[in-house]
């Protein structure tokens, strides 16, 4: 595990820089749609950033964190795309 | 031996999570970039969670890891169609 | 070390894209970048407090964050008209005065914070709680402190939720239902509101021993009810009015029965008896999911409690359902 170690904790940094750049399509994204797809992707790297924590912090908790946010993750894409009663 | 495996696995996973951000910025079609979003990252994080099973051995946790992933696999798959019905939708108006 | 380096490298760019992550919210004229960056936000937040080693606050981050405030913001969206979304961000000159006090301020209590904490005999409450531990009736620090060190904050804070919701269901009518779901909302409803269910009273039952709790199951079956008005179903999955009222209440219920019958016993309110703590925390916990549950839920879809029209909602005339 010793070994392991700096090597997932430098995974865990270059994964955090790539969930930042690709909020950058936050930021342009002309549509709604576009911005949301950098919600999906904090999701998705957020359930990737946790599962990385678990070992390095010793806490197998981290992993129930991590079920929670993937089971949680369409919420915003449904809330997003669903229309209402009379909506055209 | 398992654990250099499961640190390879970690690091192809990483290279596919920044390939789906570096689609995500410069593919441009929203459409498109739902592909690079839910395909590649979703390959990187089942090998990052096959190479933290490998790593972290034991079954239970092996378990647990795949469990998340098929959640995400399955959810990510619903939001990219909602997503992508909807921005049909709007685009034929 | 070289270890020592890379955890600061991580925290720093934690900390930065967290701020930054902030700033963008707040800053931005964009109403719908706004709202997009605030639930990414939400999500940051959550690994933050991973990272701080806080899993009993990650996972209750996670459940909001990414569940119940994503799928308000989103809906609010909706409801403003297109030329409301783009604001003027300018900064006069009082809000300039304003925020370099408020730097100030937070500078000064930073000062104050990282002064104390160096000095000689802080008085450390984390080992007192730890001292008691084993008194409680549980084994996880946090619902030791929620449920039976500071049992009657936990109660008033429960009633500030009512408080809420209440406040929330005077304002108006409730938002308009959802069409009905096509076949791949429907699937994805089929099992992802049953592992919610089942996730939900894993994390009341872990709360004990592991990190959990009410409230972060409480959080997770109100998000299977959002999940449910959205994909179509009017009433998320809620009982009947009467029913309902009942279950806004049931915790702070659950608090009051159990304090009262304390008293009453001759212990003081909400002092548990010996051997009794592990059994009467659980009997209020699943109470106080309940009511979290349904108070999230209603405050989600606003208006009244009330028993809704039939359960799939009557398209407008002729249209099929979705096709999603």
């Amino acid at each position: 595990m010793t070994t392991t170690t700096p090597i997932l904790l430098a995974s865990t940094t270059l994964l955090l820089l790539t969930l930042g750049i690709g909020l950058a399509r936050a930021m342009i994204g002309p549509s709604l749609q576009d911005r949301m797809l950098s919600v999906q992707l904090m999701g998705t790297g957020g359930v990737a950033l946790l599962l990385l924590l678990s070992p390095l912090l010793a806490m197998p908790a981290l992993i129930d964190v991590a079920l929670v946010l993937a089971l949680l993750a369409s919420v915003a894409a449904a809330a997003l795309t669903r229309r209402e009663i009379d909506d055209d | 031996m398992t654990e250099f495996l499961g640190t390879v696995f970690i690091l192809i996973g990483l290279a596919f999570f920044a390939a789906g951000s570096i689609g995500l910025l410069r593919l441009p079609d929203l459409h498109s970039r739902l592909h690079a979003l839910t395909k590649a990252d979703n390959l990187g994080l089942g090998l990052i969670c096959a190479g933290l099973a490998l790593i972290d051995g034991g079954a239970l946790n092996a378990v647990k890891l795949f469990l998340v992933w098929v959640l995400v696999l399955a959810a990510s798959a619903a939001s990219a169609h909602l997503i992508a019905q909807q921005a049909l939708r709007q685009g034929g108006k | 070390m070289m270890a020592m380096q890379l955890w600061q490298l991580l925290d720093l760019l934690l900390a930065g894209l967290t701020l930054g992550l902030g700033w963008a919210a707040v800053s931005s004229p964009d109403l719908r970048r706004s709202v997009v960056f605030f639930i990414a936000f939400g999500l940051l937040l959550a690994v933050v407090w991973a990272r701080l080693k806080a899993p009993d606050l990650a996972l209750a981050e996670a459940a909001i964050g990414a569940g119940l405030s994503g799928a308000l913001l989103l809906s609010a969206l909706r409801d403003e008209p297109d030329t409301a979304m783009v604001g003027d961000v300018r900064v006069g000159p009082i809000a300039a005065l304003i925020s370099l006090a408020s730097l100030a301020l937070a500078a000064g209590f930073a000062w104050v914070t990282v002064h104390t904490l160096g000095s000689a005999d802080p008085v450390r409450l984390a080992d007192e709680i730890t001292a008691q531990l084993p008194n409680s009736g549980v084994s996880n620090p946090v619902t030791a402190v929620l449920l039976n060190f500071r049992a009657y904050d936990t109660l008033l804070e429960l009633a500030v939720l009512l408080a809420a919701v209440l406040g929330i269901l005077a304002l108006g009518p409730a938002r308009r239902p959802y069409r009905a779901a096509g076949p791949l909302l429907d699937g994805l409803l089929r099992w992802l509101v049953p592992l919610l269910i089942v996730t939900a009273g894993y994390l009341l039952w872990a709360g004990a021993h592991a990190p959990g709790g009410a409230f972060q199951a409480g959080a997770m079956l109100a998000a299977a009810a959002v999940m449910l008005r959205l994909g179509g179903h009017t009433s998320a999955g809620l009982p009947r009015a009467p029913i309902q009222r009942i279950l806004l209440t049931a915790g702070i219920a659950a608090f009051v029965l159990v304090g009262v019958t304390t008293t009453g016993l001759g212990l003081g309110f909400l002092q548990y008896p010996e051997g009794w703590s592990g059994a009467l925390i659980l009997l209020i916990e699943a109470a106080a999911t309940l009511a979290i549950a349904t108070t999230l839920a209603l405050a989600y879809i606003g208006g009244r409690p009330t028993t809704w029209g039939p359960e799939k909602p009557a398209n407008t005339a002729g249209e099929p359902a979705e096709r999603d």
